[in-house]
């Protein structure tokens, strides 16, 4: 079976890419959580890249129900069909749609399937995937048919943590947190998105970034997603590197709420 | 193997299963922790604990089993600069057998008070000796060193002589443990719910009554009818006792709190707290600052009766708190109660479907404090503030 270790655009610490690899050789989902921003979204994206196989995403809502991950029968359509006398009315297979964990288990290659914020969905959703995620099998009761995962996808789950998962979820998932990045590995990030960039820029960036993590009067602490647009901003405006960490120019990229500003501006210095 | 470990964990209040502890024993089967500690160390918490809120307890329970001490004094900056060394050794030039040998007869006990009193006198930087805390040398502590014992104290593990990684504690700041245990209260609170269809949501749900009432009128021609989802129309106000007696169940209550805010199913929710009873102002924070004060006429006279009312409080105070007319309203509107219990019965009377929680048992003795509890018990539906007696008190809000 072939191994993560990071891919050109994502850096992983080595504890993710252990989890990533226990993961896939346990064949358990990988269930990610972590601060907003910390790149859980992106972790899929690059396992998928790197072991270069399909990526299939099922984002959750409010409103996301664990059968539409599965299949939808589109009976009104049948209705309708049988109405004008439409062709193969009779064949209800016409008729199921296949949700997104039904397309990563008709896949004819093994993919990587993200359920991406289960946490926004409702208190029992999890409970009900247990089985479909356990046995990778699910059970069409109009058709008679039994979906069977041709391959075992790999099952990345993210969760923000705004509901608590059921323990016998949790039970069957492989956990991994992300921590936030020091500042070695921030570095290493940032280098993958600007690879010729100032070196100088760079540290008074990072030296100024994480003075403002540290301010305990900060609400909303910015993340690896800011500080990269933040460097681009920087390097956009060509701003002198002496500049950056006593005057935090172009601070509205950093801070997104007003009373974290004004916290800021008391506290600096 | 290391079963005691599963029970260490256990113990530790950790809640690992036995599909847990199989799935690590396939793990170790199948070579995943690469033959190395901190691998298995990551193996371990990769597979048996399931928050980050559970990960310092982890740790510990980590270190408890597998024989480490783990340095909790504090360690000066500047200390961890001078040690800030990482050049990488390439010889073993200060190898010193003697001191070895010598070094491997000290306990942990003795290392660590040797280190608390070399951290006291230390001045500056001393690297490749015996006797400091340095790099590169034989004394028991520092980094990168050649001792076969010792506490690593800043840059990074070299001949991975310390159990390192679990010591650093780095999840401390995670533990909540008042966001846990949360879950089985946001079930129970799911069922305080009445669905109506009389919201303004544009019509998305299949009505298959109507439909079919249509599709009949019209001759068989099929005639697709949509109805408005219903929704929760439940408004909740929950009135919370804060301070004094209740500071013992400040976790069971805080825990309460947020199964309520984050269930998120109710068309309203309005939080107020108040001390032992409710009295002319009920307060909007939990510190009941007079600038968080709200009068409680205000509230029966806003909030309408369709709102479910619950009381969380131990119900237990001096009984002139309750009834005696003196204590909390002086010079108010001659309209208003006179005291707590006439407070009470107003909310009784404006709201049919109030319950009072109780996070305490009713006293077994002591006239004094059953006093309270019996009086207002008599008022309103009691319950404990339990999974099951929340579900009691559910199924009493929704009677009607």
């Amino acid at each position: 079976m072939s191994e993560f270790r990071g891919s050109q655009n994502y850096v992983a610490s080595q504890e993710l890419m252990g989890a990533v690899n226990i993961a896939m050789v346990l064949q358990k989902p990988l269930l990610i959580k972590g601060e907003p921003g910390t790149g859980k979204t992106m972790l899929a994206e690059a396992i998928a890249q790197a072991l270069n196989k399909q990526l299939i995403i099922w984002n959750i809502k409010s409103t996301t129900k664990a059968q539409d991950g599965l299949y939808v029968y589109d009976v009104v359509q049948r209705l309708y069909d049988s109405q004008f006398g439409g062709e193969g009315v009779d064949d209800i297979a016409k008729y199921v749609r296949l949700g997104k964990l039904g397309e990563a288990f008709t896949a004819q290659e093994q993919v990587i399937l993200l359920i991406d914020e289960i946490d926004k969905a409702d208190l029992e959703f999890p409970n009900d995937l247990l089985w479909e995620l356990d046995r990778m099998e699910f059970y069409i009761p109009e058709t008679g048919e039994t979906v069977t995962a041709k391959h075992r996808p790999v099952v990345i789950i993210t969760s923000n943590a705004e509901k608590e998962l059921p323990d016998a979820f949790l039970r069957r998932c492989v956990f991994h947190y992300i921590d936030f990045p020091d500042k070695e590995l921030m570095a290493e990030i940032v280098r993958v998105h600007f690879p010729d960039l100032d070196e100088k820029l760079l540290t008074q960036a990072l030296e100024a970034f994480y003075r403002i993590r540290q301010l305990p009067q900060i609400k909303k602490k910015p993340s690896t997603s800011e500080i990269i647009d933040w460097l681009r901003a920087l390097v956009h405006e060509g701003v002198d590197p002496k500049r950056v960490v006593k005057e935090v120019p172009y601070l509205g990229v950093l801070l997104k709420k007003n009373e974290d500003m004004d916290a800021l501006r008391r506290a600096w210095r | 193997m290391f079963e005691e470990f599963l029970y260490t964990l256990r113990r530790g209040g950790l809640k690992v299963s036995l599909t847990e502890w199989m799935a690590l024993m396939e793990a170790l089967d199948k070579g995943l922790h690469r033959s190395s500690f901190t691998g298995f160390y990551h193996l371990c918490r990769c597979l048996l604990v399931k928050s980050e809120a559970d990960f310092d307890r982890f740790d510990r329970c980590f270190l408890q089993y597998f024989k480490d001490v783990p340095f909790e004094g504090e360690v000066s900056q500047e200390l961890l600069d001078w040690l800030n060394r990482p050049d990488v050794l390439t010889d073993y030039a200060n190898w010193d057998e003697e001191q070895a040998r010598l070094n491997e007869r000290l306990s942990e006990e003795e290392i660590e008070k040797m280190l608390q009193e070399r951290m006291r006198e230390q001045t500056e930087e001393h690297n490749g000796g015996n006797y400091w805390v340095g790099t590169h040398g034989m004394s028991t502590f520092g980094n990168s060193g050649l001792s076969p014992k010792g506490i690593r104290v800043g840059g990074q593990g070299m001949h991975r002589r310390a159990f390192r990684v679990a010591g650093e504690r780095r999840f401390r700041d995670f533990r909540g443990d008042n966001t846990l245990d949360t879950r089985q209260f946001q079930v129970a609170l799911k069922r305080l719910r009445q669905y109506s269809g009389l919201v303004d949501l544009p019509p998305t749900e299949f009505d298959v009554d109507s439909t079919i009432q249509d599709t009949a009128e019209h001759g068989g021609m099929l005639t697709v009818r949509y109805k408005r989802p219903r929704q929760n129309t439940v408004k909740v106000l929950l009135l919370m006792d804060s301070g004094g007696s209740m500071d013992y169940y400040a976790q069971l209550c805080s825990a309460l709190f947020q199964a309520v805010s984050k269930v998120g199913h109710f068309k309203d929710l309005k939080v107020y707290y108040f001390h032992n009873c409710v009295y002319g102002r009920v307060y909007t924070d939990p510190s009941l600052l007079p600038s968080g004060a709200v009068n409680t006429q205000w509230l029966l006279s806003n909030l309408s009766s369709e709102y479910k009312v619950i009381f969380v409080g131990d119900a237990q105070m001096a009984p002139y708190e309750l009834t005696g007319g003196w204590y909390y309203s002086r010079d108010r509107d001659p309209s208003l109660p006179k005291c707590g219990m006439d407070w009470l019965l107003r909310f009784r009377d404006k709201y049919p479907n109030v319950i009072w929680l109780n996070p305490s048992q009713r006293p077994s003795w002591g006239e004094y404090w059953t006093q309270t509890y019996d009086a207002i018990a008599q008022v309103f539906p009691m319950y404990p503030l339990t999974v099951q007696g929340l579900e009691e008190g559910m199924k009493k809000l929704l009677a009607r």
